[in-house]
């Protein structure tokens, strides 16, 4: 399964080139907006297909991503999909509560993390040691939330609330117990 | 000696309060009161900055979430509503030339969302009340983290504010059907029709095109009003639902929190609060670059009928597309949020590309244009929405939301890129705009103070959002606290752009100030020794 890294990185290399060409595109405007010489009459041609190139875009970027990030096809396909290995954690009082102090999967095991809480709103994330994301998703009271993750390469993850639940949600971090090997 | 006589009496002494319409007066004060609660909001913020770069030992980590709170309110509420519940106020008056519905209930309006915003902002100061403006529930109501009676101040306030909106609201609605004191009879419903844009609808499939009563800008207040008025409702609502949980407590009954739903809860929550930032922010402004385009350049407005359309367009899509916020949520069935969430979401790139193309083009056709500030402002909000509405939209991809969600990026590059360049330059637009029309011709005191606080503005603005994009990008979250220095380097860079932002706004404070002096200053809020309705004075 691609990285989220990769994908990431491929998203700020898209976005910058934008940033810097439409930055480019107001300076230039700005600047050819001041000078002297009549405009020549716009045409509603250019702007149909102003229009067009936008539909195109909107509904292209969707696309992209669902054939090119492997988790959103397997994420709304996920109740069909078996797990081979699952994992129940509650939550409350600003606690995680993990059915062992570790967490062992095994390498491209497709993992079911099951997670309640019974009294706020939560998060939960799986981080790497570095503190960048691998995925996260909410935690809603009364609600079952759960995520299917396929771990395709060894490492070690920590296990974070994403999800602000008043100040003293800002301790709910456990180092480390996330463990995948060969 | 000069100095002082300019701080007091205004530069040259070209404003004079006495000679102000009681219009004029609201107008101001809407202002006023906006600019003050913006200083507010760029020092909390600067002091969060602060705050993410290391945790001052100063602050605690609650009175922390407090200002994480009411940050955003005092930002949304006590500023930009201000600023642009004045602004339209006068607008819409102006535009259809006829006098405003009421000025009273104006006058109200402003003193509901002055005092309600000094409410909730003083009771989360004081009582560390912090819930955060998402109230995720049962958050507001957990009264083991938060005090009852800080809450219900808190809650009491934001509702006043939400009374102030409904006035504005009225106000707006009954100005365009209202029929003055010796008019011929106005045709209400017709009106109505044509500001919400019924009528356009309606003639795309009749043979006989027919003219517009309102025009263009009305329509676009008109419309993003609707969706106010949506969301005071939504906002009121949720106020209420709290507050019960908040009385029962204080007469010693814990109610049951999972009596509510989180889930239906948040989509309801959500539903309504996007109507602000999808629904008010991108409505309105569009409908502020088609005036001030048209304003700036004398010139018709580039395809006003496609205008029209993607206005109505972005009214319907913006109360369809909340489900983008739960996208994480897994509870929330896949259906809604590729419908809701990607798709409906999507086209808010076409409607807010749409009005881009549109203002550039107008202002296009007006060419040579001089570099003014009220055109160097709006250049800078079109660019701001520019940039934020693809963040936005990448936020907005069941691939990407799983992780950016919750990250710097969301309020970096989205949130404040949208609404410190995009709105609030736009705002900056139309205050440069209206100040001499405003004031009876004050003569601004330091163009250069002007153009700094342009630049500033849009380096310092741009920057944070910039910083805080790429501390995301790396996994920094957006509502916890890192005590570690994980990100300080981003936040060092994100702080020093966010001192920008502060010494512009400083910049042009000051510079107001000494337009209008602060004789000037006081007299906009003493009753107008003028006895009218009219908008302007009458030419001498
Ligand atoms: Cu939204």
């Amino acid at each position: 399964m691609v990285d989220s890294n990769v994908v990431l990185t491929g998203q700020t290399f898209a976005y910058t080139f934008y940033v810097l060409a439409i930055m480019a595109v107001m300076a230039w405007f700005a600047y050819k907006v001041t000078r002297d010489g009549k405009s020549k009459e716009i045409k509603p041609a250019l702007f149909y297909t102003f229009v067009g190139f936008l539909v195109v875009l909107g509904v292209s970027l969707h696309i992209v991503t669902h054939e090119t990030i492997p988790w959103k096809p397997m994420d709304l396909n996920r109740a069909d999909i078996k797990a081979d290995r699952e994992f129940n954690i509650s939550m409350a009082d600003h606690k995680f509560i993990l059915p062992s102090p570790k967490l062992q999967i095994v390498k491209n095991e497709k993992v079911r993390f099951n997670v309640t809480s019974s009294d706020l709103t939560y998060g939960f994330g799986l981080f790497r040691s570095d503190n960048t994301m691998l995925f996260q998703m909410q935690v809603l009271p009364g609600h079952n939330n759960d995520i299917l993750w396929q771990f395709d390469k060894p490492g070690i993850y920590s296990i974070r609330s994403t999800e602000y639940s008043g100040p003293k949600g800002i301790n709910m971090i456990l180092r480390d117990v996330v463990e995948i090997t060969e | 000696m000069s100095f002082i006589k300019t701080l007091l009496g205004g530069e040259g002494e070209f404003f004079n309060p006495n000679s102000l319409t009681p219009m004029q007066k609201l107008t101001l004060r809407f202002v006023v009161v906006g600019l003050v609660y913006y200083l507010f909001a760029v020092f909390e913020g600067m002091i969060m900055r602060v705050y993410q770069v290391t945790p001052i030992s100063l602050i605690n980590e609650s009175q922390y979430f407090a200002i994480l709170t009411a940050h955003p309110l005092v930002g949304i509420f006590g500023s930009t509503y201000s600023i642009v519940f004045g602004a339209f106020l006068f607008l819409v008056p102006f535009l259809m030339k006829k006098p405003l519905w009421s000025i009273k209930l104006g006058n109200w309006t402003m003193v509901l969302v002055a005092v309600g915003t000094f409410v909730f902002w003083f009771s989360g100061f004081v009582s560390h009340y912090s819930p955060l403006y998402t109230l995720y529930w049962p958050l507001p109501a957990d009264f083991t983290q938060f005090s009852v009676w800080g809450g219900t101040f808190f809650i009491t306030g934001i509702a006043l504010v939400m009374i102030g909106t409904a006035f504005f609201v009225i106000n707006i609605y009954k100005t365009i059907t209202y029929t003055p004191e010796g008019w011929e009879k106005q045709p209400k419903g017709a009106l109505i029709k044509s500001a919400l844009g019924l009528t356009g609808l309606t003639s795309i499939f009749s043979k006989k095109k027919k003219e517009h009563l309102v025009s263009l800008p009305v329509a676009a207040i008109a419309r993003g009003t609707v969706d106010t008025a949506l969301n005071a409702i939504v906002i009121l609502f949720a106020g209420i639902l709290i507050l019960v949980y908040m009385v029962a407590e204080l007469f010693g009954v814990s109610l049951k929190h999972s009596t509510i739903d989180a889930l239906l809860y948040k989509n309801f929550f959500w539903w309504g609060l996007d109507l602000i930032a999808d629904g008010l922010v991108l409505i309105f402004v569009a409908g502020t670059w088609y005036l001030l385009a048209t304003l700036i350049t004398g010139k018709k407005l580039f395809m006003e009928n496609w205008a029209r359309a993607a206005l109505f367009i972005e009214m319907v899509v913006s109360w369809t597309v909340w489900s983008h916020h739960l996208m994480s949520d897994q509870a929330q069935p896949g259906i809604l949020k590729v419908l809701s969430g990607e798709m409906v979401t999507a086209f808010e790139l076409i409607t807010q590309g749409l009005a881009f193309f549109i203002t550039l083009v107008t202002l296009w056709s007006g060419r040579p244009l001089k570099m003014t500030h009220p055109l160097k402002f709006l250049l800078g909000g079109l660019l701001g929405f520019a940039l934020a509405v693809p963040a936005g939209i990448m936020q907005a991809d069941l691939g990407l939301n799983r992780i950016l969600h919750n990250t710097q990026w969301i309020v970096g590059p989205h949130v404040h890129v949208a609404i410190l360049v995009g709105l609030t330059m736009t705002l900056y637009s139309a205050i440069y705009f209206l100040l001499p029309i405003l004031t009876n011709g004050a003569k601004l005191y330091s163009e250069k103070l002007a153009t700094f606080h342009f630049w500033a503005h849009l380096l310092g603005g741009i920057g944070m959002g910039a910083f805080m994009g790429m501390a995301g990008l790396k996994g920094m979250l957006r509502r916890t606290i890192y005590f570690e220095g994980e990100y300080s380097s981003y936040m060092i860079l994100a702080a020093i752009s966010g001192s920008l932002l502060l010494f512009a706004f400083l910049a042009f404070f000051y510079n107001i100030v000494m337009t209008v002096g602060i004789k000037g200053v006081i007299g906009i809020f003493m009753p107008s020794k003028l006895n009218t309705t009219d908008l302007l004075p009458a030419e001498k």
